[in-house]
């Protein structure tokens, strides 16, 4: 990294401040050996197979089926959390009410417990005789070991990324901003819709991202909940799972890569979201 | 200690930050870079502290190569233009930094490193701060720890980044008269870097008005005011005026008008630089330069009259000072003689 | 902070400003009372319902059958290794991603080099990939049929079922977390106060150790902390690579799902009350970080 006009060879590096050679180094080896050559691993073994091979796993009916009911789940699910999150980050940024502080740390509470734990909560609590379960039995609706309990648990764990990515947003809105638009005639609603939404829309669709990312990816909450019926309410991750168990690696690679790749596609929409949210916010 | 700059040049990416510096610094004189933002001052005071190298050339030391020294052996006493001070430490441990990172065979004693931190909290005149953190002292008071810390080491050259950016007008004023006084009593040599020209001429023994990674001239404070070397100088420094003329065969004229003043050694277009108070009113037809009155606006004792003088191809308006006795009226006709001037070519 | 001079009055005024803000009410940035009590309504019953509720119901459930059977789920030999285990793991992958946080932040934040927006979003990756594919790419490169798994295998080497996999399963996932939190707040604090300790005569660690790691300390432990509660809580990544051996690849999450698969409920949320009990300590301890970390910023 030492970039001297040619000429003079200086005996110094470029920076006073030491230490870039050794922590880039460091930095690069240390990514390579834990994230990237792991991940190059499972792209070289999906070469073993031929592309008849591949497209015939992703084609059977059962990996078709896990693929529709994890995007799908994961998509209602991000939805959901959209709706009900915004509600949640405009009632704890704008309004005052008891247990406001309280009720702002609670939201993280899903990246912090373990997802396990999680799992089997939400899956008591909805089952027929939960606390939760009862009420719902009597109408009809069944959510433990069915698909609604994998929408359960993933609007669970996908709530604080919404209200995590539009919180800080609204909080920076510039109070003047609506008083503007108050004072030029325009009514609530339009304010709320012309220039609130309008502001923090790249924000909550970051968020939307984040969270729908995550939710494909969910295995430990989702697993016990879902009562995992191959075609009905198996999620693509647990299909990995025991294909795995049953020493069909072929197979379990195959899946492991499409959602490898659609989890590299949400990625870069999250990046250039979040430069259009920065690009936005001005920071 | 004696600073030597030769022929330093320093690009970023394909800006020419430094082109060609040839500067020589007397031992124990308070020096300022003096320029506006870009002019590669900063960039210059960077490179002899060796907190950045240059592309070509060389900076020596008591003729010692400075370039092949490392920060810490060059011995350099750096004051950061937002001060930097380590917001973790108090004042006194901020001072005591310099002394407690040295070597154990080379480190004073404990009480040897307080008494040297009390000796600079008093010379900087903040002894009832020592055990304040930085996040709790005003812009002038940082500035002075800052200040303290850098001589804690003893340092060879002190330099110092616009020390006083950051500061109000007031302050600013004070800070640099007392700093002026501390030199006087420490003569250690010191580079000052300031875009203020104000700042730049009262404090220092020499200047060095530097603009577009050059030197454009370096001298006493009344040189580069008095007799500016070139036409960025006169324009930078002071309050200037400039009137386009052209030069045949060593005459000069204002439009049509034959001008009386001495160009000797430039042919062409060229602008006669003049300093607002050094036009003196006279009566039409006195003066090649004659113009009509466009405003008049009185700062306390003298006024300030705007004059529309034609030159060649329109009409160009300079600023006067006329004493408060004698006020021109707007629509007037003026004539106009430079009494103290320079010409550069354009 | 008793002697805070010059900034008292500039406070002051904050503080008046503030408390005017919040007392005026500003009628054009609020909705009217029914929509605003709705809107609360909604929000607050939402987070009841959908994370309160499964909280209470951790520890509900975990005393259902009285002190004695939780007090014996826990020292039972199995879940007494299983938290060994997992206490193990988090701190081997909490020295690493510490040890990786810290370089790769001083790379980042202090230097500037071409290709460092692709850098950062390699860290952030580990994020964005399922953790049962991570626990797979590991068996695909340590496993019996893996890449390298022969080798290790016939040198005595277990990494797969075995506590190398679990470790590093669970740096993958932890990956981003430390440098995550130390890279912004390092770039925003610059480089003056490093090349001042340096002008000062202080070596590279010296800078490091005295001027860089007092400035980031808070953000550090907060980055700490929200590594330990997911390298503790990690169950997907895990639960593929270590072969659910009880009382030897069990970790905590792993445990209280084989217990719970053994229908012993009771068992199950009671190892799992331990685990809800460190996100609850890990949220008021983050909760009193963010108030430091505000206060880095500011300064």
């Amino acid at each position: 990294m030492t970039a001297f006009a040619p000429g003079r060879i200086l005996k110094r590096e470029k920076s006073v401040i030491p230490g870039f050679g050794i922590t880039f180094g460091l930095t690069v080896t240390w990514l390579g050996l834990i994230v990237l050559i792991p991940l190059a691993g499972l792209f070289i073994k999906t070469f073993e197979l031929s592309l008849d091979e591949f497209l015939a796993i992703l084609t059977s009916s059962r990996v078709l089926n896990a693929l529709k009911i994890s995007f799908g789940i994961s998509f209602l699910a991000a939805v959901t959390n959209a709706v009900l999150g915004s509600i949640v980050v405009w009632v704890l940024v704008r309004y005052d009410f008891p247990g406001r502080r309280i009720f702002d740390a609670i939201v993280d509470i899903p990246f912090a417990l373990p997802t396990a734990v999680a799992g089997i909560a939400l899956t008591t609590l909805y089952a027929e005789n939960g606390w939760i379960g009862q009420f719902l039995a009597p109408l009809g609706i069944k959510v433990s070991y069915t698909p609604l309990g994998i929408y359960v648990a993933l609007v669970f764990i996908g709530l604080p990324f919404i209200v995590r990515t539009v919180q800080p947003v609204l909080e920076d809105l510039d109070g003047e901003l609506e008083e503007a638009a108050s004072s030029l005639g325009a009514a609530r609603w339009q304010v709320i819709f012309k220039v609130i939404v309008p502001a923090v829309l790249p924000a909550l669709l970051t968020g939307f991202a984040l969270a729908f990312a995550r939710a494909v990816g969910e295995y430990g909450s989702v697993i016990f909940i879902a009562g995992n019926l191959p075609n009905v309410s198996e999620i693509l991750p647990l299909l990995i799972v025991i294909r795995l168990e049953e020493f069909r690696y072929a197979d379990a690679t195959a899946i492991a890569v499409i959602m490898l790749l659609i989890s590299f596609v949400l990625l870069f929409a999250i990046n250039q979201l979040q430069r259009w949210t920065d690009t936005r916010v001005g920071r | 200690m004696k600073i030597d700059v030769n022929a330093v040049s320093k690009t970023f990416g394909t800006f020419r930050a430094l082109d060609n510096i040839n500067l020589n610094i007397k031992s124990g004189e308070l020096i300022s870079l003096l320029g506006p933002s870009g002019s590669g001052k900063t960039s210059l005071l960077r490179i002899i502290a060796g907190l950045e190298w240059p592309d070509s050339g060389d900076i020596r030391f008591d003729g010692e190569d400075a370039l092949s020294l490392t920060v810490k052996e060059r011995d350099v006493g750096f004051v950061f233009q937002h001060y930097a001070l380590f917001r973790h430490l108090t004042v006194a441990d901020n001072i005591a930094f310099g002394l407690r990172v040295r070597p154990r065979k080379v480190r004073k004693p404990e009480f040897a490193i307080r008494q040297k931190v009390e000796e600079l909290l008093n010379l900087v005149q903040i002894a009832s701060l020592a055990d304040r953190y930085p996040s709790q002292l005003s812009g002038g008071q940082r500035q002075r720890v800052a200040l303290a810390r850098a001589l804690a080491i003893e340092p060879r050259v002190l330099l110092l980044d616009e020390p006083f950016g950051a500061l109000d007008a007031k302050v600013r004023k004070d800070l640099r008269r007392w700093l002026r006084g501390l030199h006087n009593e420490l003569h250690v040599t010191s580079i000052l870097v300031t875009h203020d020209q104000e700042e730049a001429l009262e404090v220092s023994d020499r200047v060095v008005v530097m603009g577009h990674g050059k030197i454009e001239q370096v001298g006493t404070p009344s040189d580069v005011y008095d007799s500016p070397a070139s036409a960025f100088v006169h324009d930078f420094i002071g309050e200037s005026v400039a009137l386009p003329i052209t030069v045949e065969n060593g005459v000069a004229r204002v439009g049509e008008r034959k001008l009386s003043i001495n160009a000797d050694g430039i042919s062409g277009a060229a602008r006669l630089f003049v300093r607002p108070h050094d036009i003196e009113i006279a009566q039409p037809g006195l003066s090649a330069i004659e113009g009509q009155v466009l405003a008049v606006r009185r700062f306390g004792p003298i006024h300030r009259v705007d004059i529309s003088v034609p030159v060649d191809g329109g009409r160009t308006t300079i600023e006067a000072s006329v004493p408060a006795g004698q006020e021109p009226k707007i629509g007037e006709t003026l004539g106009l003689i430079p009494e103290r001037y320079r010409v550069f070519a354009a | 902070m008793g002697h805070v001079m010059t900034s008292v009055s500039a406070t002051i005024l904050e503080a008046e400003f503030a408390a005017q803000a919040s007392v005026i009410p500003r009628p054009v940035r609020t909705e009217p009372a029914p929509v605003r009590w709705a809107l609360i309504t909604i929000a607050l019953s939402f987070l009841s319902l959908f994370i309160v509720l499964p909280l209470i119901s951790v520890f509900q459930q975990a005393f259902s059958r009285g002190w004695e059977v939780y007090v014996a789920a826990l020292v039972e030999p199995d879940a007494w290794h299983a938290i060994q285990l997992t206490l193990t793991a988090s701190a081997i992958s909490l020295v690493l991603n510490v040890a990786f946080g810290l370089v790769a932040a001083w790379s980042i934040a202090k230097f500037e080099f071409r290709g460092k927006g692709f850098l950062l979003t390699l860290i952030d990756l580990p994020f964005s990939v399922s953790p049962v594919v991570v626990g797979l790419v590991f068996v695909l490169l340590f496993g019996a049929q893996g890449f390298f798994g022969y080798w290790f295998i016939d040198n005595g080497y277990k990494i797969i079922f075995a506590l190398p996999g679990i470790v590093l399963a669970t740096v993958f996932v932890t990956f981003p977390f430390v440098a995550r939190e130390l890279i912004p707040l390092m770039q925003e604090q610059g480089t003056a106060e490093e090349e001042a300790a340096i002008t000062l005569g202080a070596s590279g660690w010296q800078t490091f150790l005295k001027v860089t790691l007092p400035n980031i300390k808070w953000a550090l432990l907060y980055g700490v902390l929200l590594c330990n509660a997911r390298a503790m809580g990690e169950f997907g990544a895990v639960s593929v690579v270590s072969g659910h051996i009880r009382g030897e690849t069990n970790t905590m999450p792993l445990h209280v799902e084989i217990l719970y698969n053994e229908y012993q409920f009771a068992a199950a949320f009671a190892v799992a009350s331990l685990l809800a009990l460190l996100a609850l300590v890990t949220l008021i301890l983050k909760s009193i970080l963010e108030y430091r970390l505000a206060e880095d910023h500011k300064r």
